[in-house]
């Protein structure tokens, strides 16, 4: 067993529930899965999907009106969700930490970039030599690509890019094993994030911390991801290699979905793919598999039952009827060949 | 210090100047176009055509009105605002003289009071939002914007005096004290330590505390809703939520990040609430008979003594202009955004 195939976070059955003046809406329901050592996991959904609420609870981010309301969160074997108020603050940012959507506001616009630095360095370990930190936070930063002066710069005097790189080092500076990337290059423009993207790579190769990059941009993960997790209203609905879910993606509403993305050559005539329907309101999810009402396949069984995630091919997981058996099912299982 | 920051420094400076200009004209037109004739107003209907005229050429009224506003220009410059009309026609600058102080050794407290008071209890209601306390503090911040201050001194009069005579009712010291002490730069707290006279030092802190609370408590609501605001928008913003996700103290994130932030938009309102602090200070003043500006611009202006009055509102007009340019410096040293 090498590195990659050790798990860093074990997720079992995880809620997270708003309670909102509607009702309960279970944003993530009852959601389970790995992120091993060192690898770059993308989870991909539609807005509104629970893919951002996920990534909060995983820092145990969720404030009311939302709640955690089942599951486990296994870091390293331990469950963050037993932590107290001490041991949660020195999980954050010592063994995860998280990286934003806006660059431009995630930094404090009074201090400097490398008072925010060594600010989480002494907020984090007992006995500090400052000289030392001080020495630390500037090698980093130019292991990050950013000039060693820039490092007396307020957050307003550097680039969206180099902001977001120093939210990056925010992270690594205490040598955190699980980087949580929410959005993060989704404000960038193309050119700066894929700069980003190729910096993430390098990141992981280097330090050997995990990313979870939490996208609805599915290009930049078939780039970037080593692994593949879909989320569907609150669902997990496919889970897989890159390979496994960009070759054979086997969920309608994977495929669905890598149909939608546009392509930019030329000469394609083909009209872009519009998935039918909206994504469900969730106060009253629907009965069974909760995409059936947009589904191309769906069978009678589909709004009766819901189905469950099974592994369908070697690190291939599926949430959907038609690769599994059930008594009142019409047609037959597909089998899947990778 | 940068070249940004120093030619900030420079044009705050130079903006200045206009604006004290145009306050100062300001108060020249309306001392000219208030009804009355401060003449006729002084002396009594009764004096000759003959007599009026002579004053009126003394005081320089009979000349054109450009003429006027110049000559008072050149001498609020220069510091020179003549003599008061009535009463003994002291010069005014020696009346400025004891009375700004007594006006400045009630606000500076006030103001203190007030930003301390206002900012810590809107930094704890927005900390504690929804919870019984910050509805406490709101409510208290509405309750006490909404009274007037005359009549907060009175029932402050009535209880801490009247009824249990902890502190002295008005005045700025005790009379019996006051025939032994010798003023030397009118601030009698400064003048009570420089003389080592110390029961007249705390005669004077005793005087003190009833009229300073009394101004600062009425300005405290303003702050209290103003930092309160400015802190949730603050404690939502992204920097806050970053900071939390890498483990920050709750309590750092509060009063150091959060609160720090805060005081760009407050720092704003302490300059302007100084001139509001003034208006207030004529009113305590009344209250409390307190011998300062405020309460001089109030007899003089019943006298219709326009040259004191000119005088007393251009002083008012400077300060504000003094302090709004002190706020706007330590802005720019809390706010690199602006300073680069």
């Amino acid at each position: 067993m090498n590195d990659r195939d050790e798990i860093l976070v074990r997720i079992r059955d995880l809620s997270v529930t708003y309670h909102t003046r509607l009702g309960p809406v279970s944003a993530v329901d009852h959601v389970s899965f790995d992120i091993r050592r060192g690898e770059i996991l993308g989870l991909v959904g539609e807005s509104g999907c629970g893919k951002s609420t996920l990534g909060k609870a995983l820092l145990r981010m969720i404030a009311p009106p939302a709640e955690i309301t089942g599951g486990q969160i296994l870091f390293e074997g331990e469950d963050i969700l037993t932590f107290d108020e001490r041991r949660l603050r020195d999980f954050r940012g010592r063994k995860a930490s998280m990286i934003f959507q806006d660059p431009m506001t995630s930094l404090n616009p009074v201090q400097r970039v490398e008072d925010h630095l060594v600010e989480a360095v002494e907020v984090h370990e007992q006995k500090v030599d400052r000289a030392n930190v001080l020495e630390r936070v500037a090698t980093l930063i130019e292991r990050l690509g950013i000039q060693k002066r820039r490092i007396h710069d307020y957050p307003h005097q550097l680039s969206g890019g180099m902001r977001q790189r120093v939210m990056i080092g925010l992270g690594l500076v205490l040598n955190a094993n699980l980087i949580i990337a929410d959005e993060a290059t989704t404000s960038l423009d193309v050119i700066v994030e894929a700069k980003l993207v190729d910096q993430l790579r390098e990141i992981r190769d280097q330090y050997g911390v995990s990313i979870l990059v939490i996208t609805h941009n599915i290009a930049l993960v078939a780039e970037i991801a080593d692994r593949v997790a879909v989320m569907y209203a609150g669902h997990l609905v496919e889970m897989g290699s890159v390979y496994q879910i960009f070759d054979h993606p086997l969920h309608p509403y994977t495929r669905g979905l890598l149909r939608s993305v546009p392509s930019i050559k030329l000469d394609d005539q083909e009209e872009l793919y519009k998935m039918a329907g909206e994504p469900p309101n969730l106060t009253h999810p629907p009965s069974g598999c909760r995409f059936h009402p947009r589904c191309p396949d769906r069978m009678g069984l589909c709004s009766q039952s819901q189905p469950q995630l099974r592994e369908v091919a070697p690190g291939h997981w599926v949430q959907c009827w038609l690769y599994q058996d059930h008594p009142e099912k019409e047609s037959p299982t597909l089998e899947v060949t990778e | 210090m940068s070249a940004s920051l120093r030619n900030f420094l420079i044009t705050r400076i130079l903006l200045t100047i206009p604006m004290v200009l145009i306050l100062i004209t300001m108060v020249f037109i309306i001392m000219r176009v208030l009804p009355g004739d401060p003449i006729r107003s002084q002396l009594g209907p009764k004096i000759s055509e003959a007599q009026a005229n002579e004053l009126r050429e003394r005081l320089g009224l009979n000349r054109p009105l450009y003429q006027q506003y110049f000559d008072f220009l050149w001498k609020m410059i220069r510091l020179d605002f003549g003599t008061a009309l009535t009463q003994g026609e002291r010069p005014i600058k020696d009346e400025l003289g004891e009375r700004l102080p007594a006006t400045l050794e009630l606000t500076i407290p006030s103001m203190l009071f007030t930003a301390t008071f206002g900012i810590l209890l809107g930094a704890f209601a927005a900390k504690n939002r929804k919870k019984p306390i910050d509805f406490a503090i709101r409510l208290f911040s509405i309750v006490i914007y909404s009274i007037p201050i005359f009549f907060m001194g009175l029932i402050f009069q009535i209880i801490f005096s009247v009824r249990l005579p902890i502190l002295p009712l008005a005045g700025r010291m005790n009379t019996l004290l006051l025939t032994s002490f010798k003023p030397i730069t009118n601030f009698y707290v400064i003048d009570s330590i420089l003389t080592g006279n110390w029961p007249a030092l705390g005669s004077a802190l005793a005087h003190l505390v009833m009229p300073s609370v009394t101004l600062g408590l009425a300005l405290t609501g303003v702050y209290i809703r103003l930092t309160r605001i400015n802190m949730i928008e603050m404690l939502q913003s992204d920097f806050i939520t970053a900071g939390r996700a890498r483990g920050l103290p709750e309590p750092r994130l509060v009063y150091r990040h959060a609160l720090r932030n805060t005081f760009i938009p407050i720092m704003t309102l302490i300059g302007l609430e100084f001139a509001i602090l003034l208006a207030g200070a004529v009113l305590t003043e009344t209250t409390f008979s307190w011998p300062g500006m405020g309460r001089y611009l109030v007899e003089r202006i019943q006298l219709r003594d326009y040259t004191a009055v000119q005088a007393t509102i251009g002083v008012f007009a400077l300060f504000v202009g003094l302090i709004t340019l002190v706020m706007d410096v330590l802005y720019a040293f809390i706010d690199p955004r602006i300073r680069y």
